[in-house]
């Protein structure tokens, strides 16, 4: 939610650059066509307007923030069901419905705790050490990346950096602008329920390509390192405020750097050097105390995790 | 006279900024749950669906006391809230409007079931059958009360 007048501002000129750039893109594709006809029979832009935006250029930073949160749960379960088709999901009742637990408490103490759906977690049949944010709080965690962790705290420190990413929307800012533009051109002028054909379809290409752009970015090519340290941050702060040990995450990052294997396909293929995000962590965590781990807590990991 | 027409003026000056400030918030997520207290932790005492617009009452640090429709009263994180207005179906007078202002926005805009389902259609070997099950494992306040108890877990907010 904002109140902020900034954002309204923001909003605003974000719906009338989106419109804009839809007519100035319109030459050649489909969707933005249909969007521009839309756009122009609505009249809300003007010739004007037009040329203005033709002169700000900010298209593709206005139009991420008009993704609704209903819109976001949409592309989530997509981005979600892409995941769960690429690697199989690990079966196990017990251990899903505590690392759920786990991580739903721990969402709690994000900026985000409601979000359209809810947040929802998910292990993944694999070796590989890996974790997914999908947007809107679908979290994929793999064996393996479980089998790192040592207790509690560990996991903790995964899932609090994964529900970072979704707090602070990386999966959705992947998203390459043209689409947005076309589809937001699209969506900001007609409703659901009266959709034609070709906006249907023109709209399932932009969301196509959309879940194509988040899923490429999060197995190949990863986030920018300023985004992980970003969710680096978010997970200190979820961590200290739920009341589990932030130093669990530098311990976590330093146990995978000695187990990636160099040129993997997995979390080295996809993130920054463990070590340079622990130098990170070391500053930010220089005047966090250290919370003492109870061995019953480890317990109940190991108890629901025996045989990952 | 004269002194009940000041207490009526007075009554008046000192309830005006109170009518000013009433204000209704709309619920941007499917379900909302009113609570006890402005805490995850506090007990459900309510809910408010997908566009309802609620009253706020009062705001205390992220958290909104509110009365939904219905008469309900209780507690909302402000995440699920917006003040864009949401309409549910939207007509054509609708549709002008929010395309042009920003105090509305129409639910199933955009990417919604309808291009999930044409998704779908493309795309038969993405399989959400996982998706749906694991949007069904819920927890409840409850349960995380006794999860943070029994592993000696102490919230800091």
């Amino acid at each position: 939610m904002n109140l902020s007048h900034a954002y309204f501002r923001r909003w605003l000129t974000g719906i009338v650059v989106t419109l804009g750039a839809g007519l100035l893109l319109s030459g050649c594709s489909t969707i933005a066509n249909v969007g521009a006809v839309v756009g122009e029979t609505a009249g809300v832009i003007t010739p004007q307007q037009g040329d203005s935006i033709r002169k700000t250029g900010e298209a593709v930073e206005k139009t991420f923030a008009d993704i609704t949160p209903e819109q976001e749960y949409y592309i989530g379960r997509a981005v979600g069901a892409t995941i769960v088709s690429k690697f199989k999901v690990y079966d196990n009742p017990q251990a899903t419905e505590y690392i759920n637990l786990l991580g739903q408490t721990l969402a709690l103490a994000s900026a985000r705790p409601e979000t359209f759906g809810g947040w929802h977690f998910l292990i993944l049949d694999s070796d590989e050490i890996n974790a997914f944010a999908a947007p809107g709080g679908f979290i994929f965690v793999s064996r393996g990346m479980l089998r790192l962790c040592k207790s509690e705290d560990d996991l903790a420190a995964v899932l609090s950096h994964e529900i970072g990413h979704v707090e602070l929307q990386h999966a959705l800012r992947a998203i390459k602008g043209s689409r947005l533009t076309s589809a937001l051109t699209i969506l900001a002028v007609e409703g659901a329920k009266s959709f034609g054909g070709d906006a249907l379809s023109s709209l399932t290409e932009a969301f196509e390509g959309s879940i194509s752009d988040i899923s490429n970015t999060m197995m190949n090519s990863g986030y920018a390192r300023k985004q992980e340290r970003q969710s680096d941050e978010v997970a200190v702060r979820i961590m200290k405020g739920i009341g589990y040990d932030a130093h669990a995450l530098p311990n976590v990052l330093t146990r995978m750097e000695s187990q990636l294997k160099p040129g993997g396909h997995d979390f080295a293929a996809t993130h920054p050097p463990p070590k340079d995000r622990v130098k990170d962590l070391d500053s930010m965590l220089k005047k966090t105390p250290h919370v003492p781990v109870p061995a019953v807590r480890v317990q109940r990991f190991q108890e629901a995790l025996a045989g990952i | 006279m004269k002194r009940i027409l000041l207490s009526l003026l007075l009554v008046g000056a000192l309830a005006a900024p109170a009518l000013a400030r009433e204000t209704t918030m709309n619920i941007q997520i499917r379900s909302a749950q009113l609570r006890a207290t402005p805490s995850f932790l506090g007990a459900v005492v309510g809910t408010a669906d997908y566009g309802a617009s609620v009253t706020i009452l009062e705001e205390k640090t992220g958290w909104y006391r509110v009365a939904a429709p219905g008469g309900a009263t209780g507690w909302l994180n402000n995440s699920a809230l917006t003040t864009k207005k949401i309409v549910m179906q939207a007509g054509a007078s609708d549709v002008s409007t929010a395309a042009s202002g920003q105090e509305l926005a129409m639910a199933g805009k955009g990417f919604n079931s309808s291009v999930e389902a044409d998704f779908k259609k493309q795309n038969k070997d993405i399989d959400f059958t996982w998706i749906d099950r694991m949007e069904k494992i819920k927890v409840t306040p409850a349960q995380i009360t006794d999860f943070l108890r029994a592993g000696r877990v102490t919230p800091t907010e």
